[in-house]
């Protein structure tokens, strides 16, 4: 699995960091997200709830 | 069963009161984007299925500027005077206001608030279990915690908040006087630019004064912006997050087996709240958005110019995104929920309100054990406004 995330997309809603607060978090400067890593197995179900729940589309998860 | 061909008016009856009306569910099924008739004659589209409504709210064939035609409130005069709001903008105008926003909104700035919020619920129980009771808890709790939340964030003196307040919710009670609305509109911009003015003379820790530092001095807004974007701040907070506590510790009284395991495992409460936004779908009549381009939705022919009401209690309530969803369960998967909307407009203050709702619940239920209700639940008054939750909730304990 594989999460990119799109920073111009981004309108820093703060759901990702619910979601995932291990793999994500939001830039002092703006809000916008900021991907802290790649997730682990045990993670792979919050990276995919934050992809879910972003209002902006600015996170994709590749399951490959 | 709705009559075939007739064109239903908006908003519809509910039977119950947090379930959305019965006809929603067979629109999802028969007709998922339908037509109905408005406050003014005027038709528009309603979307009662939640990928629609994500859709609806999250692509860029949608719009928000001009949708305040549609909308049934007051807030129509309000945006027919010209007030600018970035939340009847579009990309890339909205982006430029609202990423000088966002920053002073991020999950990790407003837990810093905690400590102040949570002690402001503590001075407001403290005034609470002193007084009479019952007591109403709408008035006694959900509006002070809220008001003094905003006051203290955007830098407002708490001794003018009844006079804001009222002036806000004139604009989303329904059958408001248009030029009523609209005199209270002007009456809020005239008192935060007169807000703006002393904050740039005296400046504090608030968020008005940190707009005014960052946005203003450095000449990167026209002070008119900044005016009606503080406008936005300042009253979006209050009688929204206020509806969810009143309607909240409703709900959770009406459940005492799902509120004991609230209080007896505090970890329960994040998802518990995001289970009674879903449920509650505070917003029951907005949002709108218009048509930019031809669209085919729902299997309707969309044109440019239409009307979409693309409502949060609709989506929140379709069971193929929540299964059973008129049943509140703490425990289901309830995150994805739109209370808070979709998309790009999606409401910026919402961390405000989560620590709100927090700091409340488990104050509130840690403080009162025996909290019940006064009067028989059928006998709970409800709103009369844009927003569904309880008028009134006279407690005990």
């Amino acid at each position: 699995m594989r999460i990119s995330v799109d920073v111009e997309a981004c309108v820093g809603g703060g759901q990702c960091v619910l979601s995932a607060p291990d793999l994500f978090d939001q830039s002092d400067d703006d809000g916008t997200v900021i991907l802290l890593g790649q997730p682990n197995a045990d993670q792979e179900h919050e990276a995919l709830q934050a992809e879910r729940v972003c209002p902006a589309g600015a996170i994709v998860v590749d399951p490959r | 069963m709705t009559e075939p061909g007739a064109v239903p008016r908006f908003p519809l009856p509910r039977v119950r009161p947090f379930d959305p009306p019965p006809q929603y569910d067979e629109f999802r099924e028969r007709c998922p984007v339908t037509k109905v008739t408005l406050y003014d004659d005027t038709e528009a589209w309603l979307v009662t299925r939640y990928d629609d409504v994500r859709t609806v709210l999250g692509d860029d064939r949608f719009s928000a500027v001009g949708s305040w035609r549609f909308q049934p409130s007051a807030s129509r005069a309000a945006a027919e005077r010209g007030e600018k709001s970035f939340t009847a903008m579009d990309p890339p105008e909205h982006r430029h206001f609202r990423r000088m926003l966002t920053r002073h909104f991020t999950v990790k700035r407003i837990e810093q608030l905690r400590p102040a919020v949570e002690s402001i619920v503590d001075d407001v129980l403290s005034q609470l279990v002193s007084g009479p009771r019952p007591v109403d808890l709408v008035q006694a709790l959900a509006l002070p915690v809220a008001s003094r939340t905003m006051c203290h964030l955007v830098g407002v003196p708490y001794q003018d908040h009844a006079w804001y307040e009222k002036r806000a919710t004139v604009r989303s009670v329904l059958d408001a006087d248009p030029a009523e609305a609209a005199q209270a509109t002007q009456d809020l911009l005239d008192y935060v630019d007169r807000l703006v003015t002393r904050r740039q003379a005296e400046p504090g820790e608030d968020l008005t004064s940190r707009l005014v530092q960052e946005l203003l001095v450095t000449g990167l807004i026209h002070r008119s912006d900044l005016v009606a974007m503080l406008r936005l701040l300042l009253t979006a907070g209050h009688e929204t997050t206020a509806t969810m506590i009143g309607t909240g510790t409703f709900v959770l009284l009406q459940h005492p087996d799902q509120l004991r395991q609230l209080v007896d495992d505090a970890d329960l409460l994040p998802n518990a709240i995001e289970e009674l936004l879903r449920y509650i779908s505070m917003l029951h009549l907005t949002i709108v958005r218009v048509a930019k381009d031809a669209v085919e939705l729902g299997g309707q022919q969309i044109v440019p110019g239409d009307g979409l009401i693309a409502t949060p209690a609709a989506a929140n309530k379709d069971p193929h995104a929540f299964p059973d969803p008129n049943r509140f369960d703490i425990h289901r998967e309830a995150r994805h929920h739109i209370a808070f909307g979709y998309g790009v407009h999606q409401c910026l203050g919402q961390p405000v309100a989560r620590l709100e709702l927090q700091s409340v619940f488990s104050a509130l239920f840690a403080r009162l054990p025996g909290l019940r209700l006064a009067i028989p639940a059928d006998e709970v008054q409800y709103n009369h406004s844009n927003l569904v939750g309880v008028q009134s909730l006279p407690v005990n304990w």
